[in-house]
């Protein structure tokens, strides 16, 4: 009885003093174990008188019990505790930046090209590009614009030999995606252009996207409804836009296309010239003649076709003052498109 | 062109507010690029009369005059060179404002007042003023001279009507019949259906009956030639001041008085004229095409070789003019000249056309005619400037000979009623289709239910067809009262392959992989492709805007290389760049132009942060890179490197790409020597490839899982140093038996501890069967095949 007593209050004390979860493993079965303290008096049972047996036993178990109970509390605060430490030592300042590699970005030339790009193909225009060095058939005559054509001039072209040019709109693609293929078509094309000019509102190369749709029923009155509804997309408000006669020899009627400033709100502004108006698109119905030099019956198909300077659009969407910064690349420049 | 309100005025009744009429113009394709006062808002200037002039006593340069305003005689000291006695000038009053010129900031005052001045000690009441004091011309040489017969003491500005605005014309090429007074008359009335008022210039009466013979060899480009002689003018007389300011008002510079009023004719008709010295001209004019290595000295100086598709104005001994471009210097008017010979021809737009531009000229002549001038004008513009000639210059008129073949024949265009609801999305009437057509001058020829028949005056070269008459409607009536719609079109799907890789997904991919697209000229520096490229020879530009950017890219390494430049001498220390877009490669008689993509990387693996580290970046770094690109595709397996040298790269670490056996780009480290030539303090590696052979990508097949577990061994190898790793590999796939399922490389070691042309490489290969397990005994028996198979291909040695 008095060992059973004395051992247990050692075990207590031994328990209650252990803050290592190995060491209390280590208590259990010198206590519980096999060959434990506790299961050596349980043998020792026998020794005694029958009728003490049970009291005797009864005694060991409820000290076993309580070994049991206090070996699992003082695990489970053991635990708690090296779990709280580990916490502890293991606390971070969050705040630092996480490891990586850098993040690049596009140029927003892309960037704004892909939006076009996507604007268009939301409603089925598909993308085609084509040859940035071309010849004159496809860059001016199949365009309605015959070798002593004044609109020529319009074109500082840069020359490759007489009868190959460095592309001076995206016009081109146009053709060749009409002679390829079969009408409908409902097609953009972006990619860059190249005019021999070169001072502070010009670079001598830079980007442009023509659109193109061909189908049995296509009007005026559709072009201006497509054009207006791409540029509030594109700009996302509510611009107004207006269509005013102008000339391209591909186009009849032809028309340039101004919205209101997005600088000043149509108000006039340096951006604008005083006029509240930004002249931003060129477009047309398709020139009988051109429909015809690429195969397309001219009386049962008409169609149009638009022209947009891409670093124009992208400097009055972002806000960009210097036509140049495009190309210099400065990675400063480049990087608030990220 | 330039028009002036005052003269538009006596051509069409238009009082519109000058904001107002650009507005109108512009909107019916008439852009107005400027527009302003022809003379600064000037005050209390009046016409005076210099009586006396006395130098001044203490001052070289200047005068001290006694002039005349009408009611008295005013002391004003001036420092002009042309004043003397009897001089009428303009002459500002005490208190008269004036333009400042230059104004030291935007915001000072941009008049200032005359005030009773003392100029070295002599009183001045006022001050007598220049052109450019008025602000009536950019430059002066002294007073403005004003006519003999100015009224004194009226107000310079009702006597010179300086009350005027000048509108600046930026024109389409199609709209040549608006080049002229007339022309911007007839439209201006046709927009505002108001009356045209064209004034009738009558015929001059010979005075003489002198003629000078005129001949046209070249009918089909000059269908009609004009001639007079004007005998005996004044060589003494000079333009008056109305049409010297009339011709500066709309920009242009007055010369002598005969070529001054040819320029006037052009500007009021539109109809450019030239006037030879008869005194110069031998036998008589020849029009004809230029022959065999004929040159011509120009009115400029210029002397130009004529090319035989230039149509020319000749006499016995030679070329006179360029036809509709300029005349030639020798026989050109000048201040000797007494006699004249004038001449007015139409020359067909196509035979003037691109002439002057290759010559490098352009003249108001050659935009007219380049365009189209209205043929039937000749006979009225060398009336009035006989008149004209007769008013200034004086002398005899000879008869107007006409030499004419092959006229241009009235243009009819049909059209059809309906079509203007198919062309524009809205129907019009035949009452308002006449309306508008007549307004503009055309003129219906017949008419059926459907389809109206017009004749085109001669002045509008741009209507032939159909839908220029539409266009014609759509503009008057406006295009912004048109209807708008949405086009109705079919909804096909878009086919899109799932194969592809859009070029979009590469760019994506490399941004996350760190890289700033950037979009370089595509025409780049000669010197720098050579140091590249040296064995392509590139295709060079005929007109290169500059020396830096005068050949057309063949490696997309040019200007990715010059960007690294600009960003590094910016501070930049560390660089990732890509750029996609075509190079342009010689290849035979053609150009290949290759969509490329390339890449450059310069500077740290990582960015400079605390938690990493600064390790430079090496040929690994690209090259993994580009392999997560090429992992995109269908088959990464068909791309290999193989050590090859290039030019521009290190010869130690650069390597040709192939597909599938086929080239298609290089990856590397850019040469020591270059990296010094181009002063870049750290290393750069750079890669480029065909994009095409990146676009296709695979469709997902499914393949069955195995159940059964995978079991991984190490093999460590010994080899020579200079076996690839790629041929380990690729053999030890083939070694390793159908159930490899993974081959890694775990470790490189080169080092004294296994000799200094070996090199120890270690393995990992696991494999997994769909059906069972794999046993030991399975995998060594594999292992054995693999060890003893590389012993035999490439000596390797199991490391111990």
């Amino acid at each position: 009885m008095t060992d059973t007593i004395a051992l247990l209050n050692g075990a207590l004390a031994a328990i209650a003093a252990t803050d290592d979860e190995r060491m209390l493993d280590q208590l259990r079965i010198d206590y519980l174990g096999k060959k434990g303290q506790l299961t050596e008096l349980l043998k020792g049972l026998g020794k005694l008188p029958a009728e003490q047996r049970p009291a005797a036993g009864e005694h060991i178990n409820e000290a076993k019990r309580q070994i049991q109970h206090a070996l699992d509390a003082r695990r489970d605060i053991v635990v708690k505790k090296a779990l709280e430490a580990q916490l502890a030592a293991e606390t971070i300042d969050v705040s630092l930046p996480g490891r990586r590699q850098s993040s690049g970005g596009l140029h927003p030339v892309s960037r704004t090209i892909d939006r076009i790009r996507q604007l268009f193909e939301s409603v089925g225009y598909a993308v085609a590009e084509g040859p940035e060095i071309e010849d004159d058939y496809h860059n001016f005559e199949a365009l309605n614009i015959p070798g002593h054509h004044p609109a020529r001039a319009m074109h500082d072209t840069f020359y490759i030999n007489p009868t190959t040019v460095l592309r001076t709109h995206t016009s081109p693609v146009q053709v060749r995606v009409m002679e390829q293929g079969k009408p409908p078509f409902r097609m953009i094309c972006p990619g860059r252009v190249y005019r021999c000019d070169s001072d502070l509102t010009h670079t001598p190369m830079f980007h442009q996207v023509e659109g193109l749709l061909i189908d049995e029923h296509v009007t005026f009155a559709d072009l201006k409804g497509t054009l207006a509804d791409f540029l509030q997309n594109f700009f996302e408000a509510d611009l107004a836009v207006r269509f005013r006669p102008s000339y391209f020899p591909f186009t009849e009627p032809s028309a340039e296309v101004d919205m209101s400033c997005v600088m000043c709100s149509g108000k006039g502004c340096r951006v604008c010239k005083q006029t509240g108006w930004l002249e931003v698109l060129g477009c047309g119905m398709v020139h009988p003649s051109v429909l015809e030099s690429s195969g397309i019956d001219s009386t049962k198909y008409r169609g149009f076709a638009f022209g947009m300077g891409v670093e124009r659009l992208a400097m009055l969407r972002y806000g960009v003052n210097d036509l140049r910064l495009f190309f210099e690349n400065d990675l400063k420049f480049l990087r608030q498109f990220n | 062109m330039i028009f002036t309100q005052q003269w538009i005025r006596e051509w069409v009744d238009i009082n519109l507010e000058p904001s107002i009429l650009i507005s109108q113009l512009t909107m019916a394709g008439l852009e107005v690029d400027a527009h302003g006062p022809v003379a600064a808002d000037f005050s209390k200037v009046i016409v005076a009369e210099v009586r006396t002039v006395v130098q001044h006593p203490d001052a070289d340069k200047l005068r001290v005059c006694e002039v005349f305003d009408g009611k008295d005689l005013l002391q004003v000291v001036c420092g002009a060179a042309n004043v003397r006695p009897g001089l009428k000038v303009p002459y500002a009053q005490i208190g008269a404002q004036l333009p400042v010129f230059a104004p030291a900031t935007p915001d000072s005052p941009s008049f200032f007042s005359i005030k009773k001045a003392k100029l070295r000690g002599i009183e001045s009441f006022g001050m007598l003023c220049s052109a450019q004091e008025l602000g009536m011309s950019e430059s002066s040489d002294g007073l403005l001279e004003l006519p003999d017969d100015a009224p004194v003491g009226v107000c310079v500005r009702e006597y010179l009507k300086t009350d005027d605005v000048f509108f600046e014309m930026d024109l389409t090429p199609n709209r040549g019949d608006c080049l002229s007074i007339r022309g911007l008359a007839r439209e201006i009335a046709a927009l505002n259906n108001l009356e045209y008022k064209e004034p009738v210039f009558n015929a001059v009466t010979p005075d003489i009956a002198d003629v000078f013979p005129v001949r046209i060899d070249a009918s089909a480009q000059c269908p009609r030639y004009l001639g007079r002689v004007i005998k005996g003018i004044n060589p003494d007389s000079k333009t008056p001041l109305w049409l010297q300011e009339r011709l500066r008002r709309c920009g242009l510079r007055s010369i002598d008085p005969v070529v001054d009023v040819t320029n006037y004719v052009l500007l009021e008709l539109g109809q450019p004229m030239h006037a030879f010295d008869l005194q110069q001209l031998q036998g008589g004019i020849v029009v004809r095409m230029a022959e065999a290595s004929e040159k011509i000295v120009l009115l400029d100086g210029k002397q130009i070789d004529v090319q035989p598709d230039t149509l020319l104005i000749t006499d016995q001994q030679g070329p006179l003019a360029l036809a509709g471009i300029m005349g030639g210097q020798n026989s050109g008017v000048s201040s000797e000249t007494r006699d004249i010979f004038l001449e007015c021809a139409w020359f067909n737009p196509l035979a003037i056309a691109g002439r002057a531009r290759r010559y490098g000229l352009h003249t108001d002549s050659s935009h007219r005619y380049e365009r189209g001038v209205d043929s039937g004008l000749q006979q009225v513009a060398i009336e009035r400037a006989t008149q004209l000639l007769m008013e200034i210059v004086g002398g005899a008129a000879g008869p107007v000979i006409v030499q004419e073949h092959d006229a241009p024949t009235q243009k009819t265009v049909s059209l059809e009623i309906g079509n203007i609801d198919r062309l524009l999305g809205m129907s019009m009437g035949k009452d308002q289709i006449l309306n508008i057509l007549s307004r503009l001058g055309l003129k219906l020829e017949s008419t059926s239910e459907s389809t109206l028949q017009f004749s085109v005056p001669s002045y509008r070269f741009d209507i032939s067809i159909e839908a220029d008459l539409i266009e014609e409607l759509a503009r008057v009536f406006g295009y912004d009262h048109l209807p708008v719609t949405k086009p109705l079109v079919r909804m096909n799907l878009t086919s899109r392959a799932e194969g592809t890789v859009t070029p979009e997904r590469l760019r994506e991919r490399l941004v996350t992989l760190g890289y700033q697209q950037v979009i370089t000229y595509s025409f780049v520096e000669p010197a720098l492709l050579e140091m590249l490229q040296p064995s392509i020879k590139p295709v060079a530009l005929q007109n290169p805007i500059s020396a830096e950017m005068a050949v057309m890219r063949t490696s997309l390494w040019a200007g990715l290389i010059h960007t690294l430049q600009h960003n590094v001498n910016r501070q930049q220390s560390r660089v990732r760049l890509f750029e996609t877009g075509q190079i342009f490669l010689p290849n035979q008689d053609q150009i290949d132009q290759p969509d490329m993509l390339g890449g450059l990387i310069y500077g740290s693996r990582m960015p400079a942060e605390w938690a990493q580290s600064g390790d430079a970046s090496d040929f690994f770094d690209a090259k993994g890179d580009l392999e997560v690109l090429l992992s995109l595709s269908s088959d990464p397996d068909s791309f290999t490197f193989q050590a090859q040298t290039h030019p521009a790269l290190h010869t130690g670490q650069s390597a040709r790409i192939f597909k599938s056996g086929r080239a298609i780009g290089w990856i590397g480290a850019l040469s020591p020597a270059l990296q010094r030539t181009l002063d870049l303090s750290e290393k750069v590696f750079l890669f480029e490839i065909e994009l095409a052979a990146v676009l296709t990508a695979r469709t997902p097949a499914f393949k069955a899982l195995s159940k059964f577990p995978e079991v991984s061994r190490d093999l460590a190898l010994i080899l020579d140093k200079d076996i690839p790793a790629q041929s380990i590999r690729a053999e030890l796939s083939e070694l390793a038996g159908e159930f490899l399922t993974s081959l890694r490389i775990f470790d490189v070691y080169q080092g004294d501890a296994i000799g200094f042309d070996k090199k120890s490489m270690a393995l990992g290969l696991t494999w997994q069967h769909p059906s069972r397990t794999l046993g030991d005994d399975d995998i060594n028996s594999i292992i054995e095949r693999c060890v003893k198979g590389l012993e035999v291909k490439f000596n390797a040695k199991l490391r111990n």
